[in-house]
C-alpha cells in the first residue's frame, strides 16, 4: 500500500506509563538458538525434528483467526514472523505505548510439552539464554521468563535454581496443558523452587498435553476452542487450591495469564459453596478457597471481557480485587490490547495507573 | 471543511487502496470495483491502523455448512481484532448502531474542472486530461 503525505501528522500528546506482562518474542529462524544448544540436540532437531503431543507436530492445535495468531500489521518488513524484530517491536509497541517494562513469554517450540523430555530440557535452557542474549541485553525494557520442561520436575527445579538469582528473569513460565492437573504432587518441587528463588509462577495459555482442547472434546471451530482458555484456567486454579498447593506454599504467587477474567468470581463462589459442604474430603484445605485465590493469585487483563456497560466491567474488577490485575497486551498477537483503549470503562486516572503500571511494579518487585 | 485533491485515479488501481494524510488525519481511499470510498485510518475499537486490514466480502449462512459470500471487496477487516467495517457506510458489522469508522465525502473529478474551480492541490500538478480524487475534510 502506498502512502501520500500531504501534511505532517500531529505529535501524540499522550504520556503513558505501562508495564506489559505479556509480550511474545519469536525467532527469525530456529538457528538463533543453535549457539546455546548442545551439538547433540542441533543434530537431533535436524534428523528427527521436535515432537509434541498432538498431530502435525509443530502446528497449533487449531487454525487461528490469522496466521501465526498475529496482528497482520506486525510482520517485519525484512521478513521473519511477527515478534522476531526488536526494531519493529520498539517502533510499533514499546515506544508509542509507553512500555517501561515488558515481560517476554516465548511460546513457539513449546519445550514444556516436548515428548522427548531431554530435548525439552535442552530447549528450555537454550531458549532461556536466548531470551537474555537476543532480547534483554539488547533492550533494557525487556525481562525474560524462566522456561521449564514442566513434565520433568527434577530438570525444572535445576533450571529454576540456575536462573533464580539472575535479575533478567522475573517469573517462571508454565503452560496449563500439563500431563496431569497442576496441583498434583509430582509438580510440587517446582513450586518449592519458585518460593525458594522468590519468583512467581505464571501460567500462560498453551501447551499440548494430548488431551482434547476442551473438557467436551475437540472443537470444530476456532471460536469454540478460543473459549477453552477460561475452562482450562478454572481447572488449574481449582487444582492448585484443592490439591493443597496454595495451603502448602503460602508464599507462592501465581499469575493466570491470558485466561480471561469473567469466570473468576463465579469460580470463587462455587468453590466456597462446595468447600462449606464437602471439606471433609479435603481437610488439608484449611480456608475458604476464595481466600487462597484472593491472597495468592493474580490475573492478567488480556483478553478482557468487553461487557456492554462500563459498570459491569468495574463490578468485575471490584469482585476480583483491583490490586490483583496485571495489564498485558499480548503483542504481537491478533487479540492485542492497546493500553490507551483497552478498558471499555470510565476509569479514574488513579485506577488506570494502578492497572497499567502500579500493580505490576509491586508484584514483580521492580524497585 | 475544505476540498483536497489527494490522488489521481490511476494511483489507486482496481480493488486497491491508498493511505493519505490530510490536516494530520490519516485517511484510506479504496477503489471497490471502480467506486471510491474514504474512511479514517483509526479503528474505533482500539485504535489499530484500520486501513492496513484485509479487504473482504460478507460471509453469511442459513445453516451450518451452507455459506454465501457476497459484497466482495466492500468490507474492511481490522488488522487486530478483525472487526469488519462496511466501506459504503463506515458502520461496523458487529455493532452497527454503536461503532462506526469515520467516513469522508469523496468525488472523482476531471482535471479541467479542478483547474477552473476553487481548489488548490497540495502535492499535484493538476492537468486537464486526468481524473482526480477529491476529498472533503
Ligand atoms: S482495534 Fe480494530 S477491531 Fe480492535
Amino acid at each position: 500500500m502506498s502512502t501520500v503525505e500531504l501534511e505532517r501528522p500531529r505529535a501524540s500528546n499522550y504520556k503513558l506509563r505501562v508495564i506489559d506482562c505479556d509480550i511474545h518474542p519469536a525467532m527469525t529462524s530456529w538457528t538463533e538458538v543453535h549457539p546455546y544448544l548442545e551439538r547433540q540436540w542441533i543434530e537431533h532437531l535436524t534428523v528427527y525434528g521436535s515432537h509434541l503431543r498432538h498431530a502435525f507436530s509443530e502446528a497449533l492445535s487449531h487454525p487461528r483467526m490469522s496466521p501465526d495468531a498475529a496482528r497482520i500489521d506486525a510482520y517485519p518488513e525484512e521478513g521473519g514472523p511477527p515478534g522476531s524484530s526488536l526494531e519493529l517491536m520498539k517502533k510499533q509497541h514499546l515506544d508509542p505505548n509507553g512500555i517501561e517494562v515488558g515481560m517476554l513469554i516465548p511460546l513457539r517450540w513449546n519445550p514444556g510439552s516436548q515428548r522427548n523430555l531431554d530435548l525439552g530440557v535442552a530447549l528450555t535452557r537454550a531458549m532461556n539464554t536466548w531470551q537474555v542474549e537476543r532480547w534483554v541485553k539488547q533492550e533494557p525494557r525487556l525481562r525474560a521468563s524462566v522456561l521449564i520442561a514442566q513434565e520433568d520436575t527434577v530438570a525444572s527445579v535445576a533450571e529454576i535454581d540456575a536462573r533464580g538469582g539472575d535479575p533478567n528473569f522475573t517469573q517462571i513460565l508454565i503452560l496449563p496443558k500439563t500431563d496431569e492437573p497442576l496441583g498434583r504432587r509430582r509438580y510440587w518441587p517446582i513450586y518449592e523452587a519458585a518460593v525458594r528463588n522468590n519468583l512467581p509462577i505464571t501460567i500462560h495459555v498453551g501447551g499440548t498435553n494430548g488431551h482434547p482442547s476442551t473438557g467436551g472434546g475437540w472443537t470444530s471451530y476456532y471460536m469454540e476452542e478460543h473459549h477453552s482458555v477460561a475452562q482450562t484456567m478454572q481447572a488449574v486454579v481449582a487444582s492448585l487450591v484443592f490439591e493443597g498447593v496454595l495451603e502448602r506454599f503460602p508464599e507462592l504467587r501465581v499469575v493466570i495469564m491470558e485466561g480471561g477474567l469473567g469466570w473468576v468470581p463465579s469460580l470463587n463462589a462455587r468453590m466456597d459453596k462446595h468447600w462449606a459442604r464437602l471439606r471433609s474430603e479435603v481437610p488439608h484445605v484449611k480456608k475458604p478457597p476464595s481466600e487462597y485465590v484472593r491472597e495468592q493469585v493474580w490475573f492478567s487483563t488480556q483478553p478482557m471481557e468487553e461487557p456492554a456497560t462500563s459498570a459491569e466491567l468495574i463490578d468485575l474488577f471490584d469482585r476480583i480485587g483491583w490490586d490483583r490485575l496485571l495489564f498485558s497486551t499480548d503483542y504481537p498477537h491478533w487479540d492485542f490490547d492497546d493500553p490507551r483503549y483497552a478498558f471499555r470503562a470510565n476509569l479514574t486516572k488513579a485506577q488506570r495507573e494502578q492497572l497499567l503500571y502500579e500493580n505490576a511494579r509491586k508484584f514483580y518487585r521492580l524497585d | 471543511m475544505a476540498r483536497h485533491v489527494v490522488a489521481t485515479v490511476d494511483q489507486i488501481p482496481l480493488d486497491q487502496r491508498l493511505l493519505v494524510q490530510v490536516n494530520g488525519r490519516e485517511i484510506g481511499i479504496f477503489n471497490v470495483g471502480g467506486e471510491y470510498f474514504a474512511v479514517g485510518n483509526r479503528c474505533p475499537h482500539e485504535g489499530a491502523s484500520l486501513c492496513k486490514g484485509r479487504i473482504v466480502g460478507l460471509v453469511e449462512a442459513t445453516g451450518p455448512g451452507d455459506y454465501q459470500y457476497s459484497r466482495r471487496g466492500e468490507l474492511l477487516r481490522c488488522p487486530w481484532h478483525g472487526w469488519e467495517f462496511d466501506l459504503r457506510t463506515g458502520r461496523s458489522w458487529c455493532e452497527p448502531d454503536r461503532t462506526k469508522v469515520r467516513s469522508y465525502d469523496l468525488k472523482v473529478e476531471p482535471g479541467g474542472a479542478l483547474i477552473e474551480g476553487e481548489l488548490r492541490a497540495e502535492t499535484f500538478q493538476v492537468t486537464i486530461d486526468k481524473q482526480y480524487v477529491v476529498l472533503e475534510v
